[in-house]
Formats: C-alpha cells, structure tokens, sequence
C-alpha cells in the first residue's frame, strides 16, 4: 500500500506566528490517522493547505504520487480530497440532494431531482451513509447534517476524507454510529484524517496518530502501541514553567458558588453538564480547557448573558441566576470577555467612554440621565496612567490603539473598579510579553487585595502560574479540580483531553 | 358595492394595475434572493419609463422603444451592483441615492429634450393583444382578452420564473448564494457573478414595468409617474414570500386596491381606507402575523470571497 | 481641527465630484455650466429675500434630518421620516383650527408638543417595535407607515372630516394663536428657524452630552458589545425610533404653523426623503445637519431661480442630489480613484 498522501517539510508563517513548522506527515490508503494537538497547535492550519485554502510557504504535499500545487479548494476536490469543516457548510432551506449536488448538479440546464436523489441513494448504499435525498437539511440532526457533508465528498469522489473535531457537536450515539461509518469507508480503502483532542476517540478508532504543538510534528505513533499519558505528554510539552511570585494562599469566604449547573446553545445542545465549584475571595481559580468545552457558555451563564436550563448560582451567598447582566456588575463582579472588539470595547467610542461602558449610569458620572464629563476626564486620566495606556490622550477613538492597549482599556475598566469577583476569560491574548506581565501581576495584585479571580484561559503556562486551583472542563463536564501547587501539564493534558485516568496514579516520568 | 364588484372593467383595472408592481416584485426576487437588496428598482422603473418613449418616438417603433428601456434599465442596475456587490457599499442607501438621482435625471431630460409641453403625443404604443376566442367569453373574456403585450408577456415571466428560480441548476445556485454566500463559494460558485446576475435581472423586469407604465399603459412621460411602484413590489415580494408566483398574488391585491379605489370615487371614504390596507397588510406580514416570513439569509449582507 | 478637515473632506469631494458631473450632463445637453451655477447661487443666497427663504426651506430639512441621523446613529434607518412629518403635520394643523382663544404661547407649544408625540408614536410603537421583538426591517416598516400616514391626510382632507367647507381638498386655516410669525415680509422665513437651531443643539446635547444618547451611540456601532455592558438593546431601538419619529413630526409641524397655516393634499411634502439625503452627507452629526440641510435648501430654492432665468430644468438639483449620496455611500470609489491617481504619478516618475 503506497503513501496516499505525504507532507514533506511544510512551512506556513503569518504575521506574528509560525502556524506549521517543517510538518511532516504520511498517510497510507485506507488508513485512519489522527491529528491530535492543543489549540493554536497548526492542525486547522495543516488541514487548510491540503484542503487548498492556504498556500504553503515551503515544502511539498504529495498526493497519490503527484505534487501538488494547489490553487483553490476546488482543484483539492478534484482531486480527490474531501474535507469536512467543523461548522458546516450547509443550506439549511434547500434539502439533502440540492446541498451534495450544488456546484456540480446533474448535467443540463433543469435540476433534474431524480437523477440527483438516484446518484445519492447510490452512494448512501455503498458507503452505508443512509439518508432521504428529499429531507430539507433544516430538519436533520446535528449527526445526519454532518452525514451530509460526508456525501459531499464522495459525490465528488474524494479519496481522502478530512474530518476536522467531527465529534465537536454529536451526542454519543450520533459518535458511534460516525465510527461505525468511518470503520466502512476504511474498508473500503477510503483515507481518513481526524482531528482531534479526544485521546479517548484517538484511541479508540485511529490506527497511526500524530501529535502536534506549537506548529511542529512532534510525533507519529501507531496507536496500538501507544498510551493515553504519552500522548497527553507528547500534546502538551514538558517545559518547566516558570511560576511567577506568589504570596501565600489565604482564601476567605467563598464568593462564588457553582451548583449542579446545566446551559445549553441554541440548538438546544447541553454544552455544560451539572457543573460544580466553588471560588473564594483571595484565590484565583483557573479554567483550563480546549476551546469548545463548554467554557464560552458556562461563563455567558455567570454573567446572565445566556439563560441556564438548571443549577444554581450564588454569588455571597446570594442567588443571581435570574439578575440581569447589568445588575451583577453592580454587585461587584468584573468580566474581561473573551472578544475585546466585539464584546469588551466599542471601536468608535473614545477611551474615556469606553472606560465608563459599566459605569456611565452611576451616580458618580452621571445626574439626571447627564453624563458629567468633567468626572469622566478625571477618571480617564486617571487610569490611562496607572494602567500606562499609550497614547495618553483618552479622547482618541479605541479603534485607533493596538490590541495590546485596547486589552489594557477593558482591563483598567474591570479591575480599575475593585471588584469582588472578576471573571477573566483569555485576558493576555495576542498581547506581548511585557503586557502580558503586566496583566498578571495586576491579577495577582488583586487577588491579594481579597478578590475571587476566575480566569478562564486556553494557555497552560497561565493557569499553572497564576491559578491557586485549576478545573479542568472537557465536553461540557469539570473533570476535575486540583491544587495549583501539585498540578503538572501531564496531569491537566490528561484531563483536558477527556481521559478519566486518576490523578493518583499518574506517574511523573 | 354589488355592482362595483360584478363590473369586469375592475378586474381588468386590477390587472393592470398590478403589472407595473409585479413585474419589479418578480425582479426583486432574484435579486434578493441572490442576496442583493434592490432598492433602486424604483429609480429603474423610472429611468427605462422614459428612456422607452424617447427611444419610441426616435425610432417610430414602440417595441425598439422596449428595448432601449430594458438596455438602459440594465446599465444602471450594473452600476448599483457594481457599487453593492463588489465594492460593499450600503445597499439601502446606494438604492436610495439611484432613485433620487433618477427623478431629476427623468425629469431634467424631459425638459431639456421634450421641452415643456410634455412628450410628444404621437409617441408609439406597445399594442393590446385581443385573443380570438377568449375574448368573446362573457365576463372573464372582457378581463382576460385584450391586454396590453407587457401584460401577456408578465404571465409568462411569471412562470418562466418560477421555473428558473426552483427548477433548474442555476436558480438553484442563486438561492444558494443568497443563503450561505460561503457554504456556495466552497461548491465552487462565484458568488459575485451570481449577484451580478440577480441584480441584472432585478434591472431587466423593472425596466420592462417602467416601460409598460410609459409605452404599454399610456403614451407618455411625465415626471415622477412611477409613484412609489419600485417601494410598494418590495412589499409585494416580502409579502409573497420571495417567490414569483406569490409576489404576483401580492401584486394582484395591491393592484386590486387601486383599481378598487379609482372606482369609488365618490366615497372618499372608502377609497383612501382602501388604498391603505395593503401597507398594513405587509406590516402585519413583517411581523409574523400569519407564519414568519423569512428572507433569504444572507439577504442585504454583503460579501468577500476569500482568498 | 485636523480631526474636523479630516471627517469632513469626503463629504465635500463627494459634492464636488457630483457638481462635476452635472456640469457634464448640463454640457451634453447644451447648457452653460458656469451659467447656470451661478444662477443657482444667487437664486439661493443673492438677495435678502432669496437668502430668506433659503433659511426657510431649510427649517424642515434641519428638524427632519435631526430625526434620521438621530435613527442612523442608532444604527437603523428610519426612511419613512415622510409619514412622521405628515402626521406631525395633521395632528399640529387640528390643533390648530380646533381650539379657539388660546394664547399663543399656550397654544403654539401645545401644537408642537402634540405632534411631537404623534411623530414619535408613529414611528416608534409600530416600526420600534417591529423591529426590535421580531426582527422586523426598519426601512420597510416605516416606508408603509409613511404611505398609511399619506393616505390618511388624504382622507381626513378629500371629504373627510378635517376638510374646509367647499370644494378644495385643504383644511382650514389655523387661528391665528397658532402662527408662528414671519421673520421677513414677503419671504417664508418664520421663527421656526430658531426651534430649527435649538433642535440642533439640544439633539447635540442629547446624542453626545446625555446617558441616552451615549447608549444610542453604544447600540449603534455594536449591539453585542452593548449587550456585554448590560445594555438593554430592544428598548434601545424602540427609543431611538421614537425619538427619530419626534422630530420628523415637530418639522411637519413647524413647517404648518409657520409657513403653510393649513394642510393640503399634497402626495408628498419633498423633505422625507431629501431629510435622509441630508443626514448622510451630514455623516449623521447634529450640526453638520444643520449646514448639509442648508446646503440642500440653497440647491431647492437656487434651482427654481435657475430654471427661470438660465432655463436649465430645476429638477438637475434631484440628479446633483443623487449623485452626491451615490459618492458618499459609494466612498471605497474615491479611494479607488485616488490609488488610480497614485498609480499614474508612480508611472510618470519612473518614466
């Protein structure tokens, strides 16, 4: 069986990051090989050069013997390779047929449903993807509409099929039937390449799986010969991580208390699942976990930006679950979001009003629905310095200021006002490591000034160095919570990648 | 009221006077459909109304008349999508800035050529067609014989719409674009020339209402004589749903409220009660009395093919 | 001052491009240009009187013009501004006939603060609404409430019960309580003018001074990150609909108690779209209304002068008004234009 598919050396650089790094990867014909790496590790990366949306700045994909030079997803198709993207790119008003034969319908100038709906059936039939051509797409489950986008790639005679965290969105029996077909295709000489960060998935259906971190291969292993905790290991490094300078952990009261909580998306999809926990004044409780656990919706639901199926919340022994979004900020909680552009800032306001986006309807900057400027300057002035903000002058628009400065507004705002509870979700990204430091210390400073941190981030050094305790979420579930000081990268890649293995028996190798 | 409604010269009122607003609905539903909002389609109809009887009387044919309405019609609809599609201007307002510019411009040049007395009054008409047999059935021959061409020719549109919209491999392209301009653009579409495409014909059918409202309906031009027709087949196309086949029942109703009001003119009363429902009517529609009514989904949004 | 050349320049680049442009079409037709410019311009601004009415003309499309950028600044569009100013128009032209004996600085406000409400109800509870609990788009919703609100006059004044006695399709006169009085004889120019410029100033106040209009603001550029503030954005919509509403109805009332003292059936009063035109070029800022309504007064009351004297149709003032928003929207042609410029100097250096 030759080499189906071989990247050699593959090098992709943008602006201030190296996504793929000299990347090497062999996948033989009717092989399942699994991709498996943090976030931010170049996978997507990797799979958008074979797929053809990317070009890649040095090295050599060979596919089926030939080089490629890819210029466009479409020459990839017609080549033979099919990908299917973590969002889909369906039409959810057209049905089955029209959304697999878009682009390249039976010939003529009539859509000519039988012949589509015949073509379909056939290859329903022989790759055991059973579907009714006629279903409007809007009405499938999230597993058929992904059974969808399969088709789509045999219709189009793909040979190697990209399946990018196709278990992101399906229920557990919609996973296993996915195996069940992938088990098929194999069969029938079809390559399969699947993302993933599930070692319990990687395990269970791969043959070869290759680890990625931080833009370089660092890995190719048949998954028969491996285990769990070496790949954990192999996915999130063993540097030695430099704890920052702590003072001693006093924590208070508890402020924060989590129970049983219960949220789920629009799709009405649980993303969090009875989850527990406890934060207390003087502590910082880390969140780690790769992106798309449930983090985005478990802190919406703190803040009463997404409504909770069930669970409590009780913040000073108080519960907020039905407080609006506003209320809860005036009780003293903070929140960094995650988007600064979008969630935390308004581009066209200037600094100062955007220094006051929580604030503007207090007494202290405002009387009789009047916003006292000469309050607002003051403070303006006062928090551009203590939080060197650059430039200095406050009536600059906030779209005019770099992303570094931008995070500082949003922080100067959220810590700036004392807060009992601050939520803090991916406060240093894409910032410098002179800001970066900065940030942290300020957090640090909070925390010994008596306030509950939650900082949700999706960097391990940040939570290993700041956090006092970390959860790890995984599928919408905490699977577990440790203590800072004994927490090691092999311990949390285990549970961030799902694997239900006790902490105790890990071994430190 | 009995007898308004059993005289066949108000349904054929009806008729029309829902021409010239399904016509640009029909057009509006390719374009919107494509994703593209066309609320130029007023100034359209206004510009082809003119160009159609300047290019009758100079060439002493009302249907090169026709034709020079739909090839200006056109050109500007390319201008609109030029400025919408590919450099992602505001559609509202680069529609609204087309039709001012299209009064004066309609207006200007009626004056400038045709002087102050108006278009000349032996300006060619597009004919009535009187079909043989039909037209000698009581009552309905009366409506459904005798119509203007434009008229006949909207009936088949209306089909030959539908047909292409839902029907065949390049309607069903179009729709794509304008629901999921990226999931379209990954098949391999050219989403751009697609819209183009739904704007060109958005421009092709208000033309062809503008001319009928000029060459087809009477024989002349005066200024502003498109009245707010491009705005009120919007609504008859929201109100239809976005299909050719609704938008013309739309049409018809608001065509009906007009012809109805022409006949009561005594009771002002009723007529100007009556030439508001339509508007309320829509309104309701908007806002979800009797089912939701969805636009296509990317609908107004415009878009950047990758790179 | 940088900061004010530098917002400014597009607008006025687009105006020029646009007088370029009409001086071609004006030459293609066999005009004089510069003629007819010039006539335009002392038909605007070249005696007292023509200076008067311009002002007078303006005053509707200050107040009008007020409401849609105070809509654009909210993020929406509020295209039937018509409709509100007839129903400010209606409401401020019963009170005016209705109520004998009234002292006029009862009777004027109570005029202008109930079309106020009027405007502001129309245009916030139906389309507010609409828009804010279903999604439900502005533009068209306002658009057929400004077509109710014409056939509406049109009934009250065809045999309805706000026609005069007799045959002519007007109301009666408002009382003369309810005047607001001329400035200048023999020109249109009321005191109105000054409820324009304090419209003006108290909406500055309001978008840029208040808690409202900060939120306005806030909602306006980005609803989510309003949102994530604890914003209520529904409420926000209906508000700024209404508050859009309010002054396109106070400008129908002005312009009655002013100018026209009564209502007629017209089909349209010519300000409800011009309003919008002048909002845009105004980029939506309360005073640059002020000067861009002026701007587009001048062009109104200069191309009647125009058209008598240089006989070039008035109506090439709606082709310039096209054509100057087509540029403003369309601004990414002027950016394309100057790169073509660059490009052509890169070329003659390197020759």
């Amino acid at each position: 069986m030759s080499a189906l598919l071989e990247v050699n050396n593959i090098t992709k650089i943008f602006p201030k990051v190296r996504a793929n790094d000299g990347v090497n990867l062999v996948v033989e014909e009717g092989e399942i090989h699994a991709i498996l790496g943090e976030n931010g590790a170049g996978k997507s990366t990797l799979m958008n050069i074979i797929y053809g949306l990317y070009r890649p700045d040095s090295g050599e994909l060979k596919f089926n013997g030939e080089v490629l030079n890819l210029s466009g997803p479409h020459e990839a198709i017609e080549k033979g390779i099919g990908m299917v993207h973590q969002h889909f790119m369906l039409i959810p008003v057209l049905t089955v047929a029209e959304n697999i034969v878009l682009g390249a319908e039976p010939s003529g100038i009539s859509y000519n449903r039988k012949k589509a709906n015949e073509l379909i059936r056939e290859i329903s039939r022989n790759y055991h993807l059973e579907i009714d051509p006629d279903a409007k797409v809007k009405d499938l489950s999230v597993g058929l509409q992904q059974r969808v986008e399969i088709l789509k790639a045999f219709y189009r005679h793909a040979k190697l099929l990209i399946l990018d965290e196709p278990t992101a969105m399906l229920t557990p029996q919609e996973t296993e039937e996915l195996f069940g077909i992938m088990r098929n295709l194999k069969k029938q000489g079809i390559s399969i390449i699947f993302i993933s960060h599930k070692l319990d998935e990687v395990k269970e259906i791969s043959d070869k799986v290759t680890v990625m971190r931080r833009g370089k291969t660092v890995g190719t292993l048949n998954t028969k010969e491996t285990n769990e905790q070496e790949l954990a290991n192999l996915m999130v490094g063993r540097e030695v991580v430099l704890r920052v300078e702590k003072s001693e952990y006093n924590p208070g009261d508890v402020v924060l208390s989590v129970k049983d909580l219960t949220v789920s998306d629009e799709q009405n999809i649980e993303k969090v699942k009875n989850v527990s926990f406890d934060i207390r004044s003087g502590e910082i409780f880390g969140l780690a976990g790769i992106d798309g656990n449930g983090q985005t919706e478990l802190i919406e639901a703190l803040m009463g930006l997404r409504p909770i199926k069930s669970g409590i919340i009780k913040y000073n022994n108080n519960n907020i679950e039905k407080l609006p979004t506003r209320e809860r900020y005036k009780l003293g909680i903070s929140y960094i979001p995650q988007d600064r552009q979008q969630e935390g800032l308004i581009m066209k306001f200037s600094v100062a009003d955007n220094l006051i986006l929580k604030e503007y309807k207090n007494s202290q900057y405002s009387k009789n629905g009047v916003i006292q400027y000469k309050r607002v300057f003051e403070n303006a002035s006062k928090k551009v310095e203590e939080f060197d903000i650059r430039p200095t002058d406050y009536n600059l628009l906030a779209g005019n200021l770099s992303g570094g400065n931008q995070q500082k507004i949003i922080l100067a705002r959220e810590v700036g006002s004392d807060p009992k509870l601050l939520i803090a979700v991916q406060p240093t990204r894409g910032m410098d490591v002179g800001a970066i430091e900065y940030i942290h210390k300020r957090l640090l400073q909070l925390r010994d000034e008596g306030s509950a941190i939650l900082l949700v981030s999706l960097e391990l050094e940040e939570i290993m160095s700041l956090s006092d305790r970390i959860g790890v979420i995984h599928n919408g579930v905490i699977m577990d919570i440790l203590d800072g000081k004994f927490a090691t990268r092999e311990k949390i890649g285990l549970l961030m990648a799902g694997s239900q293995i006790d902490a105790k028996e890990v071994e430190v190798l | 009221m009995k007898e308004i409604l059993l005289n066949p010269q108000l349904w054929s009122a009806t008729l029309a006077m829902a021409t010239p607003l399904a016509l640009p609905a029909l057009g509006g539903t390719f374009s919107e459909r494509s994703g593209v909002v066309n609320i130029a389609m007023e100034g359209i109809m206004l510009i082809a109304a003119f160009f159609a009887v300047l290019f009758a009387h100079l060439t002493g044919s009302a249907w090169l008349g026709l034709l020079g309405a739909i090839v200006v019609g056109m050109i500007v609809a390319v201008i609109f999508a030029w400025a919408a599609v590919t450099l992602t201007a505001d559609q509202v307002i680069l529609g609204m800035a087309i039709n001012i510019f299209a009064s004066g411009f309609t207006a200007y040049l009626l004056n400038t050529i045709f002087g102050f007395s108006g278009t000349p009054t032996d300006t060619p008409m597009l004919p009535n067609i009187n079909i043989p047999v039909i037209k000698n059935i009581p009552f309905l021959g009366q409506i459904l014989s005798g119509n203007s061409v434009i008229v006949y020719l909207m009936i088949i549109l209306i089909f030959a719409s539908n047909y292409f919209l839902f029907h065949t491999n390049l309607g069903l392209r179009i729709r794509a674009v304008g629901e999921n301009p990226e999931a379209a653009e990954t098949a391999g579409i050219n989403v751009i020339k697609l819209r183009y495409l739904g704007v060109a014909l958005s421009g092709l059918f208000s033309a062809i209402g503008g001319a009928y409202l000029s060459i087809g309906l009477l024989n002349s031009f005066s200024t502003d004589m498109s009245s707010g027709r491009g705005y009120i087949a919007l609504a008859a196309m929201i109100f239809g749903k976005w299909t050719p086949f609704g938008s013309f029942g739309a049409a018809l109703l608001f065509g009906f409220a007009t012809a109805l009001s022409m006949q009561l003119q005594n009771s002002a009363i009723s007529k100007n009660i009556i030439m508001m429902l339509p508007y309320i009517l829509t309104v309701l529609a908007l806002v979800g009395v009797g089912g939701k009514s969805v636009s296509p989904a990317a609908d107004g949004v415009p878009y950047t093919p990758k790179k | 001052m940088k900061k004010l050349l530098k917002s400014i320049y597009m607008p006025i680049l687009a105006v020029i491009i646009a007088i370029i442009i009409g001086s071609i079409i004006m030459l293609v037709t066999g005009f004089n240009p510069l003629s007819a410019y010039a006539s335009l311009f002392i038909g605007a601004f070249g005696t007292l009187p023509n200076i008067a009415n311009t002002l007078a003309n303006a005053v509707p499309l200050i107040i009008t013009g007020l409401g849609v950028a105070i809509a654009f600044n909210a993020g929406l569009f509020n295209i039937g501004a018509e409709g509100q100013y007839w129903i400010g128009a209606i409401v401020a032209t019963w009170i005016g006939y209705s109520f004998k004996g009234l002292p006029w600085y009862i009777h004027i406000p109570f005029a202008l603060i109930a079309a106020m409400i009027a405007g502001g109800l129309w245009g916030g509870i139906v389309p507010g609404f609409a828009k804010a609990y279903t999604g439900a788009h502005e533009v068209i919703t306002t658009m057929m409430m400004s077509y109710v609100a014409i056939y509406f006059s049109h009934y009250l004044l065809e045999f309805g019960p706000m026609m005069e006695k007799g045959s002519v399709p007007q109301s009666p006169l408002i009382k003369d309580s309810a005047v607001i009085p001329t400035i200048l004889r023999n020109t249109q120019l009321s005191y109105g003018i000054f409820i324009a410029i304090a419209a003006a100033l108290f909406v500055y106040w309001l978008m840029y001074k208040t808690v409202w209009g900060y939120e306005m603001r806030a909602v306006g550029f980005n609803q989510r990150a309003s949102k994530y503030a604890g914003m209520n954005v529904p409420l926000n919509i209906v508000l700024s609909l209404s508050l859009s509403g309010i002054f396109a109805g106070l400008a129908g009332a002005v312009q009655i108690l002013g100018v026209q003292h009564r209502l007629y059936d017209s089909f349209t009063s010519g300000y409800g779209y011009t309003a919008i035109v002048v909002a845009l070029l105004a980029k939506n800022n309360p005073i640059g209304v002020v000067f861009s309504a002026l701007l587009f007064a001048a062009l109104g009351t200069g191309s009647q002068y125009m058209q008598l004297n240089a006989q070039v149709p008035g109506q090439l003032a709606d082709v310039i008004t096209g054509l100057i928003i087509f540029f403003v929207a369309a601004d990414k042609i002027i950016e394309v234009l100057k790169s073509m410029f660059k490009k052509q100097k890169k070329e003659e250096l390197a020759s």
